[in-house]
């Protein structure tokens, strides 16, 4: 299947590909909004990791054939798309973060917030929501958005044996 | 971090970066982009924030960023009104009380100098002969540089013609455009492989510069002009083997009498194995070739070269364009150069001292007329291709420069900016935020030579078809019909000396 390949080579951390990947995962689709004003915050599902100087790839989900973080989800969330994709059914992810443990890319982000008013718990204390966070290499775009923004090409997307 | 110290020693910064707080989402690509310092965050602030003194108006944050916040505005024209003791006579003279040293700069010259391209208009066809529309027809840009024969002898065998004069080495191009001397070092691998990359896909050349060629980039060989410069770096046999041609770099338009400077910040372990000098240490070029003294000392060194490339490959010698240029380069023709490059004083360089790149040396336009018409009054002007550089901006200039006399044009400025370059003239920092003029190996991975080689061949492709353009309406099919052709242009507002050192008719005056 089709996922992004990074190119670390020209990789140069200016970490727009994490910005169009808020902003596609946001629910205004405008990057101001998607930072300044939505609550929860959207997370990135890219991260660009660095070694300072020189060195710096953005890293995400590579839907994994044999996929450790489906065998290690205990609630069956973490599945298998027909198209191949790996996502996360939030309605059923209990945030027990196994698959985050499990990633070996480290691919997973651990999605935590709060819902403010009366909880389900506490009385008044507010929702505490967790949730696990990957790529899900943007469903409603033909290309990635992280792959359109990169402004070095530094990304393909593309199928590779 | 902002303010470390309240007394500061005057620098009146040129340039204020304006924020607009309520589009700034502190993604921070403005801070990470910024390699001068300018861009930092403030994270118990939540705040980004700007050291006006070092930003350098490059304007690489503004252009990545995600939501069009930054505005950066020049600073410092609210200086006491005065023509003599302007903003920026009082910064350069601050900057040497600082310090105490030379200015310094890069890019070409950014003094009001005479731009004579704005000042030559060029002829169209009109009812007594047609114009040709090369959309419909075929257009030939096809050039070859290297000496001509004076005559040309034709054997006729079996009715098969054939040529029996044997023909002095060519350089062939698709375009007459060729990439000017940039060496490795002062640009990085990336941007060099990128030149190379956009040479060999647009069949033209592009030159080494005194750096050395990088052995990865051998195989381009075919598409790279080499030089021979007075450091004589990275020169060897394998180097001037895989060429093109060879260059012998006298002088450059930036700076005409001193040679080239790179500062050993620049020299890491790469740039030091291709120029085979240790890793760190300052790249000066001595100011003249300490083997030539004469036009027989040159010539000396045209044909070792030569005889090092077994006569196959032709020899180019640059100089830059000074007073006395005419007679330098009918020497250089006799001494047996089959190229002459020249370059004005509105050339482009990595460093220059400011005060030598803004005053010394002559446009390259008056020095181009005068060492063609030297150069045919003299009957040799087919003993070599004459090319120009230093301050070509569009396709207009090069067919101008083409009448004008000369075979094809160097540049080097434009390729870099359509690969990001803004001219910020801060390339002898070694920090260049556009990735072009930096070693860094944190800034050099900005160019991903793949873009480059595709933006720079655009470029190349774009101006060739405006010279197609041109050519048509003068009623032209080919370039070889506009070479020297002055009688196509016209001066506009030149004096009559101007025009007689430019070889032109005033606008108005027929043929």
């Amino acid at each position: 299947m089709k996922i992004v390949y990074p190119k670390e080579e020209v990789c140069m951390a200016c970490r727009l590909c994490e910005v169009a990947c808020i902003t596609e995962h946001s629910r205004s689709k405008d990057t101001i909004k998607a930072y300044k004003k939505e609550k929860p915050a959207p997370l990135s599902r890219t991260l660009v990791e660095e070694i300072f100087p020189g060195l710096s790839v953005s890293v995400n989900c590579r839907h994994c054939s044999d996929a450790p973080c489906i065998e290690a989800c205990i609630t069956g969330a973490m599945h298998r798309k027909p198209d191949g994709r790996v996502v996360v059914n939030e309605y059923k992810c209990v945030g027990c973060w196994m698959c985050v443990m499990a990633c070996p890319f480290g691919a997973i982000k651990r999605n935590q917030y709060k819902i403010e008013g009366q909880g389900a718990r506490g009385k008044g204390q507010g929702l505490k929501i967790k949730l696990s966070s990957k790529c899900d290499l943007c469903p409603d775009r033909s290309i990635p958005a992280c792959v359109e923004a990169c402004p070095n090409r530094v990304m393909a997307y593309e199928e590779r044996n | 971090m902002f303010f470390t110290m309240l007394y500061k020693t005057p620098t009146y910064y040129e340039f204020k970066v304006d924020r607009d707080d309520a589009r700034c989402i502190r993604c921070q690509v403005c801070v990470r982009q910024c390699s001068y310092g300018s861009t930092f965050y403030d994270a118990e602030e939540d705040r980004i924030y700007n050291i006006d003194a070092n930003c350098v108006g490059c304007h690489r944050c503004d252009t990545f960023c995600p939501t069009d916040c930054i505005t950066i505005r020049r600073v410092g024209e609210n200086f006491k009104e005065n023509a003599n003791w302007n903003a920026w006579a009082i910064r350069n003279l601050n900057k040497q009380a600082n310090t105490g040293g030379i200015l310094l700069t890069g890019m070409g010259s950014d003094r009001p100098h005479r731009i004579y391209w704005d000042n030559i208009v060029v002829d169209a066809s009109q009812v007594t002969n047609p114009s040709i529309d090369p959309l419909r027809e075929p257009m030939e840009l096809k050039t070859y540089l290297g000496r001509k024969p004076d005559s040309i002898e034709i054997e006729e065998r079996e009715g098969k013609v054939s040529l029996k004069t044997r023909l002095a080495p060519q350089l062939e191009l698709n375009v007459p455009i060729m990439f000017s001397a940039m060496s490795y070092g002062a640009i990085n691998y990336n941007v060099c492989e990128a030149l190379a990359m956009a040479a060999e896909n647009m069949g033209t050349y592009c030159n080494t510069g005194e750096g050395g060629l990088h052995k990865n980039l051998y195989k381009y060989g075919k598409n790279t002009i080499v030089q021979v410069a007075s450091g004589r770096f990275g020169v060897h046999l394998d180097y001037l083997g895989v060429s093109a041609a060879v260059e012998i770099k006298i002088g450059q338009g930036a700076k005409p009498g001193i040679g080239g400077h790179l500062p050993g910040e620049k020299v890491t372990e790469e740039v030091s194995k291709t120029r085979m000098i240790p890793a760190g240490s300052d790249a000066l070029s001595p100011a003249p070739h300490h083997d030539i003294y004469s036009i027989e000392d040159l010539r000396q060194l045209i044909y070792a070269l030569k005889e090092a490339t077994n006569y196959e490959k032709p020899v180019s010698v640059k100089i830059a364009a000074v007073h006395n240029a005419a007679a330098i380069a009918s020497g250089i023709v006799r001494a047996g150069a089959d190229i002459v490059a020249i370059d004005g004083i509105r050339g482009s360089t990595g460093a220059a001292p400011l005060m030598i790149r803004d005053n010394v040396g002559i446009p390259a336009e008056l020095a181009l007329a005068q060492v063609d018409e030297r150069l045919r009054n003299e009957g040799i002007r087919n003993w070599a291709s004459v090319v120009i550089a230093g301050g070509i901006r569009n396709a207009s200039d090069i067919v101008k420069a083409i009448a004008l006399g000369a075979d094809a044009v160097y540049i080097a400025t434009p390729a870099l900016v359509s690969i990001g370059c803004t001219v910020c003239q801060k390339c002898y920092l070694g920090k260049c935020a556009w990735g072009i003029a930096t070693n860094d190996p944190y800034l050099a991975r900005r160019q991903n030579p793949e873009i480059a080689a595709e933006r720079m061949s655009n470029l190349l492709t774009a101006w060739s078809r405006e010279i197609k353009e041109m050519l048509g309406g003068m009623g032209l099919n080919a370039i070889e019909s506009l070479r020297g052709n002055r009688e196509r242009l016209r001066g506009v507002g030149l004096s009559d000396r101007e025009l007689k050192i430019l070889g032109l008719k005033h606008a108005g005056e027929g043929m």
